[in-house]
């Protein structure tokens, strides 16, 4: 596959490898103490644990996996308010796969649908509107998740919806925002974080801009970067550069698809349609305040929130569930105490054990078998004298 | 307690988690439980197995062996101790079943009738079994077209006539409209096992070769595809065939260094190498960059985030050969017509047993486990 191979080129990796041994000695604040990078998206920690790139890292450099996992952060009294509004004899909710199997306090939604509930997957939200004009007597109700990345589907689909005036399609929100969690993150003193690999799908839509206060707030490098396995591992040696030049800023490994003003025609189809909600509950993180979008006021009548009742009942985390730790990157998935024997990826307790993109099913599924890292000796060995791939520029 | 050791020992009990039989405790049936992954596993051997226990089922091969003398196989019935397979020069019969529910019932490639035939004699066939015959068994929906139907019943006839079996005994039932869509087929399939085999699914050993009898994953994306779900056009045809001529080949070959075969049906190739990993308690490692996946294929795996190692086939089977008759098995399936693609994937080890491990073509190595969820919409 074109332009899919080049970025998965195992000579390019070993030689970026062994770059970020090089730098790796002259990166860090203290001897001794290893240096933290978050990769903030799931999808990152995906490819890290797909392609097994923490095995071409040296000890030096340790990834600490952030939040940016979507279903990871959803509360559970928001699958319950979903489930209870699936209940209705007259809806059909519609929502992506892996949402289906998040566990709410009764059940999942995949259990509601086993109970009888019309719960649909879908690959789009365009896809939800669809069902709703093939089945006009039905309540057609779209659970949205996800961080800006999927945000302007969204409101695209509900302005084709009330431009043509789809009158039995509605859309519970959940979707929420990149920079608040980060600011929860860098502000909480459990953390000693080095620098960020940053959201490439995220940034495609937002751009940079929300990303300059990092550097310029908290003194810390961030990488926008993507996900090719290539990608992971130059944003990788990128920040390491930073950090041994003494730099901090936001730059950008993803720009062969990010732009540093993002999409402005995204931009505004959300600005039209959503609005900011005054709080939401993160899973883990708590309560964090301008984080999640709802629909606008020129937007009440697709509102699910405000067609159905719905419970709106915050309900505590299972207490075995150390999910919050997991996101916060205070803990490894491997260090939780339900990990791997109560929360698998069949019967997930927490949220990260569900979506692909969540540390803990990574890591299950991926990455259990304990690996000894290669040795510099085989790196250096391996790794051709040559700069970084040019190729990904 | 340092970080290397708890991980390890985590690591542990997650594999002797993994190691017990499962155990059934779900409420309801999901889709998740008809996928082949680990809901499937759970049903199987927390409901079914210990229900009808007897050593037949319970080495969970493709087929049941009955031996010439009537009585079901014992478990120890092989040469080696603890195998489930069949002496060889036994003669017996091989009896499978097997359900079609595949929507759209045409698709490119092949069809719910050619599915019925071909995957039934293809769990006779990986067993050591040359087909002989089939029931089959008929569930059709109200309103059904005439013309449809006449359609499958003709591709039920092709497609056993290419395998060389005979349609024996059938059933009829047709149920209210909503009630099926459009129609199911059950098929049984009664073989004679091969003298030449003596094949198990406990009977891989260290240092074992996987052979692949083609290109993978074309099957379930033909389908995928072919539902119209994700409005993406490719060139894909389904890979359903007889795998008889395939197994034949291989048995000629390999004969009694040939360990096992398994069609790599629903959950894939992923899925059939940990199922043979956990009965033989071994490890399979595969080379990831030795897969044969075709261009499309893998272009629209890559579209639709699917992994082609778990993505079904419903014409591909996996071979494991002794070493030293790895490269004659080879050569004698890519003879066969259809398998000019076959390749060698992997092999097997020690540790860790019951796993399969992948060794990526960007450098890693990893797990490649069971699907725990149900991503992928009805394909067989």
């Amino acid at each position: 596959m074109r332009f899919v191979h080049e970025f998965r080129d195992a000579g390019l990796g070993r030689a970026l490898a062994g770059e970020i041994r090089a730098l790796a000695e002259r990166a860090g604040a203290e001897p001794g103490r290893p240096v933290k990078l978050m990769e903030v998206c799931g999808g990152h920690t995906h490819t890290i644990y797909r392609y097994a790139i923490d095995s071409l890292l040296p000890d030096r450099v340790e990834l600490v996996h952030g939040p940016g996992c979507p279903v990871c952060v959803l509360p559970m009294g928001r699958v319950d308010d979903a489930i209870a509004i699936a209940q209705r004899p007259e809806v059909t909710l519609a929502c992506f796969g892996d949402m289906m199997r998040v566990p709410g306090s009764h059940g999942s939604l995949l259990d509601a649908k086993a109970r009888g509930a019309d719960v649909r997957m879908v690959y789009s939200p365009l896809d939800a509107l669809r069902i709703a004009a093939r089945n006009p007597d039905r309540e057609v109700v779209f659970f949205a998740i996800g961080f800006e990345t999927t945000a302007p589907s969204t409101a695209l689909t509900l302005r084709r919806a009330k431009a043509q005036r789809v009158a039995n399609f509605t859309c519970m929100c959940n979707h929420v925002t990149i920079e608040p969690p980060l600011r929860s993150l860098l502000d909480s003193p459990e953390l000693q974080l080095d620098g960020f690999v940053g959201p490439g799908h995220v940034s495609t839509i937002v751009g940079l801009q929300p990303f300059r206060f990092i550097p310029a707030e908290y003194r810390k490098p961030i990488v926008i970067s993507g996900f090719e396995p290539l990608d992971v591992l130059q944003s990788i040696q990128m920040l390491l550069a930073q950090l041994a030049d003494g730099r901090c800023e936001v730059e950008n490994q993803y720009r062969r698809v990010v732009a540093p003003e993002g999409n402005p025609l995204a931009l505004a189809a959300m600005a039209e349609v959503f609005e900011l909600r005054p709080h939401f509950e993160w899973r883990g993180l708590g309560t964090i305040a301008h984080s999640a979008l709802r629909l606008s006021d020129a937007y009440a009548e697709l509102d699910a929130e405000r067609r159905f009742p719905v419970p709106g009942v915050r309900v505590a985390d299972p207490q075995a569930c150390q999910c919050g730790e997991v996101l916060k990157g205070v803990i490894k998935p491997w260090e939780c105490r339900v990990f791997g024997t109560a929360c698998t990826p069949e019967r997930p307790i927490g949220t990260c054990m569900v979506s692909p993109e969540g540390a803990c099913a990574a890591y299950y599924s991926y990455g259990r078998h304990s690996r000894p890292r290669e040795s510099e000796a085989a790196l250096q060995a391996a790794a051709p004298a040559q700069a970084a791939p040019q190729v990904l520029a | 307690m340092s970080a290397g050791t708890r991980q390890e020992r985590i690591a542990q009990v997650v594999r002797a988690t993994r190691a017990k039989p499962g155990r059934f405790r779900d409420e309801h049936i999901t889709m998740a439980h008809g996928a082949g992954g680990k809901a499937s596993q759970t049903l199987i051997e927390g409901l079914l197995l210990p229900a009808f226990a007897n050593d037949a089922l319970a080495l969970l091969g493709d087929a049941g062996i009955v031996p010439g003398d009537g009585a079901i196989v014992q478990g120890d019935a092989g040469a080696a101790p603890g195998d489930g397979g069949v002496v060889a020069g036994a003669t017996g019969l091989a009896l499978t079943t097997d359900s079609f529910v595949v929507k759209p019932i045409r698709f490119p490639g092949g069809s719910l009738g050619e599915l019925a035939v071909n995957g039934t004699v293809n769990d006779l066939a990986v067993s050591g079994a040359r087909p002989l015959a089939l029931t089959l068994s008929l569930v059709l929906e109200e309103g059904l077209s005439a013309q449809e139907l006449r359609e499958q019943v003709q591709e039920i006839a092709l497609a056993a006539e290419r395998a060389g079996v005979q349609i024996v005994a059938g059933d009829t039932k047709v149920v209210e409209r909503g009630h099926a869509e459009k129609m199911y087929a059950c098929t049984t399939g009664l073989g004679a096992l091969d003298p030449r085999a003596r094949l198990s699914p406990r009977a891989l050993r260290p240092g074992d070769r996987i052979l692949v009898s083609g290109a993978i994953a074309e099957h379930g994306m033909a389908v995928m595809l072919a539902r119209d779900e994700f409005e993406l056009d490719a060139e894909i045809v389904s890979d359903t065939r007889s795998l008889w001529p395939a197994a034949d080949a291989l048995l000629q070959s390999a004969g009694a260094e040939l360990r096992c075969m398994r069609d790599a049906t629903r959950g894939g190739v992923a899925s059939a190498l940990n199922e043979l990993a956990r009965a033989s308690r071994v490890c399979a490692l595969v080379h990831e960059s030795e897969v044969p996946v075709a261009p499309a294929v893998a272009a629209a795996a890559e579209l639709l985030g699917i992994d082609p190692m778990y993505v079904a086939n419903e014409g591909r089977l996996l071979a494991f050969v002794a070493p030293e008759a790895a490269a004659g098995a080879l050569a004698a399936l890519r003879a066969v017509p259809g398998c000019e693609h076959a390749t060698e994937i992997g092999e097997i080890l020690t540790e860790p047993s019951g796993m399969v491990l992948v060794d990526t073509a960007f450098g890693g190595r990893r797990v490649m486990d069971l699907l725990a969820g149900d991503p992928l919409p009805r394909i067989c």
